[in-house]
């Protein structure tokens, strides 16, 4: 039975039992009115996820139709040094140095962990020095650029679109407008500029510290000496691992950055419109992030 | 030297908010436009400098037509174009001095020294002497406002725009405000256009009244034409008597 004639009928009239004569030969008695309405609303229901799949993938178009749109305008906005000029070191010194901390915090844990869980899983099986291998693969081409990236899309993200946003409801980006400034080469171009240049330099001050870490540990708790920890380190290193890891932080320091502004300019209501500026720009650039990772890993590696 | 507003539709999704707005603001005049919250006046400011793109109808200042420009000719239009908004839209990370002087570093051949003086000129002329390095969250809702138009007149603008300028101000200071616009006026020889709920302080600073009513210019007149002005709509609004604006809707 196609669903062209099943719908029609499912709607109107009872399932047919084995044996029992019906009103209709096609099967089944005509239904009331009220069981026709709840069997429509049983399907509109059963429908729903898919409406709200064809929703969520039309606004994903349309934002991603108006992040490109806005980095149209950054590309533009890169030819006014008069406006974004001396407002680049501030932004560089705000999501850069200012990151350092936090950035550090997390390499220093995850370099010591990476090295006690490796010496656990090798325990017997494989020679410990191959410690120093993992620690060093993974911060360098994984772990430091990944962790930093998503640590700074909480951090410079969210401050980016909170920023923007509360401008944007305030007026204060209008009021940039009305002086005759360009809003995006005054607010997106600089802050851009200093994620696609500091997160690299973040992200290579965060591995070193990982590294460092996992070195300190294998040689505090696990007893194994620092020719041993190299040995491990230098065995399967690739100078291209580097570089590497430098293309990936360049390309989250752009997500992170276009994406805080991007959500922060397009900003709508009060309070409650900057804070889901805010939420979303970290979901977003955490989710293109890791996307990222994996679409740079397929076809740099 | 005039701004033409000339039969302006701008809508929102499915909200029509101005449904055919025009305007003529001669040379040297305040122009006050009033009428409910809502009803599209900030919507018919933003048109003048380009914040907002109408869906049709033409925008004239100084005989160019503001909808056809490039961006630099529009950023020409605006340097001359002051804009006083609403809640004073002050840049929070900047001090009034760096706020007032933004503007300023736009213009050709403006040295520094040339910069600060000019900020503390405008500054005086708004009564906030010694208010340069303070950060505008340190200011009073009053003295916001006042410091919003600073920022606007430092580039000597030929043209002044308020957004419902003593919105949400106490009588005094509204009245400080009223004789601040009224004083910017004679002074600079500026043509103002006032977006205002607040028909005392229209009938203080303006030349000639326009009510927007339902995304048009229902009335236009003189102070004195609107207070016997007969249309239940006009009456309504300026006397606070809704009943009369239901009668007249109906």
């Amino acid at each position: 039975m196609t669903f062209r004639v099943w719908l029609p009928h499912y709607l109107c009239r009872t399932t047919p039992e084995p044996g029992i004569p019906t009103a209709d030969a096609e099967g089944g008695d005509p239904l009331p009115i009220s069981a026709i309405l709840k069997r429509m609303r049983l399907i509109l229901f059963l429908l729903e996820p898919f409406r709200w799949v064809g929703r969520w993938g039309l606004d994903t178009a349309a934002h991603i139709g108006r992040w490109g749109g806005l980095g149209m305008q950054t590309v533009r906005g890169l030819q006014r040094v008069d406006i974004w000029g001396r407002l680049l070191m501030g932004q560089m010194a705000k999501i850069g140095v200012d990151s350092v901390p936090i950035a550090l915090f997390i390499a220093t844990f995850t370099g010591v962990v990476m090295a006690l869980q490796a010496s656990y899983t090798f325990t017997g099986a494989v020679p410990l020095y191959f410690v120093g291998a993992l620690v060093g693969k993974t911060m360098i081409l994984e772990l430091g650029p990944v962790l930093t990236g998503l640590a700074l899309s909480g951090r410079v993200g969210a401050n980016i679109a909170a920023e923007l946003g509360t401008m944007r409801v305030t007026e204060q980006i209008d009021a940039l407008e009305t002086m005759a400034y360009d809003p995006v080469a005054y607010l997106v171009v600089p802050r851009v500029l200093a994620g696609v240049i500091m997160v690299p330099m973040v992200v290579v001050l965060a591995t070193g510290t990982g590294i460092v870490a996992g070195w300190m540990t294998s040689l505090y708790l696990l007893d194994m000496s620092t020719p041993e920890f190299m040995k491990g380190l230098r065995l399967f290193f690739e100078p291209w691992d580097i570089q590497f890891a430098v293309i990936k932080s360049v390309s989250f320091g752009l997500t992170i950055t276009s994406i805080g502004s991007f959500f922060g300019f397009t900003t709508m209501g009060g309070a409650e419109g900057v804070g889901l500026s805010a939420t979303r720009a970290v979901v977003v650039s955490s989710m293109v992030i890791l996307v990222l990772d994996a679409f740079w890993a397929a076809t740099l590696l | 030297m005039s701004i033409i507003l000339k039969d302006i539709h701008k809508a929102f999704g499915a909200n029509q908010v101005l449904k055919g707005f025009s305007l003529d603001v001669k040379d040297g005049e305040t122009l006050a436009i009033v009428g409910q919250s809502g009803t599209g006046k900030s919507v018919a400011l933003k048109h003048v400098v380009g914040l907002l793109k109408a869906d049709r109808g033409e925008v004239w200042v100084d005989g160019r037509n503001v909808g056809e420009m490039e961006l630099e000719e529009l950023y020409q239009v605006r340097r001359n174009v002051g804009y006083v908004f609403q809640f004073a839209a002050l840049f929070d990370s900047l001090t009034i001095g760096e706020n007032v002087g933004l503007g300023l570093k736009r213009i050709p051949g403006m040295t520094g020294e040339a910069i600060s003086n000019r900020v503390l000129e405008c500054l005086a002329l708004v009564e906030l002497e010694g208010y340069e390095d303070r950060y505008p969250s340190q200011l009073s809702g009053g003295q916001r406002k006042r410091a919003g138009l600073a920022r606007a007149i430092a580039t000597q603008p030929d043209y002044l725009l308020y957004d419902e300028p003593t919105t949400g101000l106490d009588p005094v200071t509204t009245t400080v405000i009223d004789r601040l616009i009224i004083r910017t006026r004679e002074e600079l020889k500026v043509t103002s256009v006032v977006i205002t709920h607040d028909m005392e302080s229209a009938y203080r600073v303006a030349d000639r009244i326009g009510m927007l009513y339902d995304g048009v210019i229902r009335f236009m007149g003189t102070p004195e034409e609107i207070r016997a002005c007969p249309d239940p709509i006009v009456k309504g609004f300026i006397e606070g008597k809704p009943e009369l604006l239901e009668e007249g809707s109906g």
